[in-house]
């Protein structure tokens, strides 16, 4: 049994002052994700029909390894703004609310992480 | 987590069968949940057949029907019968809607009759809107202003400005959209609907109003507000054609104006 009224249970904690910036970014990421997605089909197609000379070759122009190291960025932030999401909706639970997103943060920034290096072990090492 | 089964007490189970009077030509069926608190049994639904010759036009009046003629038992609200007052607010053949302003012939066959999804049930189909009233009390309904109002006068508002207020002020908060929305299901304890959303709106909208910055404050909120993923069953099933879904992403859109803009 509880005594407290229900408006003080609405008011809960008061408002996080927070989600617009979390709301707009997945909403741009999705955007620069198509020009960027594009790019990174066409690359996966010539990965297939070509060898690893050929593929240091295309990411030393600016151009391609920047959409690529965007194309991460933006496909790992937009991933992890994304599972953010669902996990709010679905997980109840406050503390493994809080362990499962941040969990997922960590994941996606080392996944970000681990194709950045990949990309300039490429570009600068060959 | 959230709970995609019915708990063991709430399955429901086969109730009784109303036939129709013998002479009755133009019958039609009705399901509808019954539940009562006072016993430990399951919800259970119930069948009425129903003479439509001596029964008026509307779902509403088909339930009256049954209250009057056949099973004073089966509870509901009802006021105002012509869609002003939103209490009789039920599902109906699976869509949220008002009994009152539902003819019985825009349905095919059967008529399943439930109360409001997932709200605690009084009983039978009187779901319990304490919170949902709560969340409406919450977002402060009424003008919020420093300015004195003239001495003599109302404060007054352009026709541009009054009409920002239409598709708004028209919400007879019968709670359909906000049990119609899956993210309300889930998290209604922080997330506010919305019908909340859409009355919110309302005051944020209304020239006359000084509040808006505070009242922007308090909605920006990964839950009261960012829960809308624009499912928009709101706007499908408003059974006064109104649209939450768009409130919600017109508040969204002040929000970005206030922070970006």
């Amino acid at each position: 049994m509880h005594y407290r009224s229900a408006l003080a249970r609405v008011h809960g904690l008061g408002s996080a002052k927070s989600g617009t910036s979390h709301w707009w970014m997945q909403r741009v990421t999705a955007v620069a994700l198509i020009p960027l997605s594009f790019i990174i089909i066409h690359f996966i197609n010539t990965c297939f029909e070509t060898n690893f000379q050929q593929i240091s070759e295309w990411f030393a122009s600016p151009l391609n390894s920047a959409s690529m190291i965007a194309w991460i960025i933006a496909v790992f932030y937009h991933s992890a703004l994304g599972l953010q999401v669902v996990i709010e909706d679905y997980v109840a639970h406050e503390g493994s609310k809080i362990i499962l997103i941040w969990s997922c943060n960590l994941f996606f920034s080392f996944l970000a992480l681990l194709a950045s290096v990949a990309v300039f072990r490429i570009i600068l090492i060959g | 987590m959230a709970e995609f089964t019915l708990p063991k007490n709430s399955v429901l189970t086969e109730g009784k069968t109303f036939k129709a009077s013998a002479g009755a030509t133009h019958v039609r069926r009705f399901e509808v949940y019954r539940w009562d608190p006072d016993t430990d049994e399951n919800p259970r639904i119930d069948s009425y057949e129903l003479d439509m010759d001596s029964c008026g036009p509307m779902v509403l009046d088909a339930i009256l029907k049954i209250k009057n003629e056949i099973d004073s038992t089966l509870t509901f609200r009802r006021s105002c019968r012509e869609g002003v007052c939103g209490s009789c607010a039920m599902t109906i053949n699976g869509k949220n809607t008002l009994a009152c302003t539902k003819a019985i012939d825009s349905y095919p066959d059967t008529i399943k009759i439930f109360p409001l999804p997932h709200m605690q049930v009084i009983k039978d189909l009187v779901p319990d809107m304490t919170h949902f009233y709560a969340q409406y009390a919450s977002i402060k309904p009424w003008i919020e202003t420093q300015t004195p109002a003239p001495a003599d006068s109302e404060r007054l508002q352009s026709k541009e400005d009054r009409e920002k207020l239409d598709g708004l002020y028209d919400c007879v908060l019968c709670a359909c959209c906000s049990t119609s929305c899956p993210s309300y299901w889930w998290n209604s304890e922080r997330y506010l609907g919305p019908a909340v959303l859409l009355q919110a709106y309302r005051w944020l909208v209304d020239s006359r109003d000084e509040n808006t910055g505070a009242r922007l404050d308090d909605l920006e909120d990964p839950f009261k507000l960012y829960r809308c993923h624009t499912i928009m069953n709101c706007t499908d099933t408003c059974p006064k054609g109104l649209n939450p879904a768009k409130a919600i992403a017109e508040t969204k859109k002040l929000l970005l104006q206030r922070q970006q803009g």
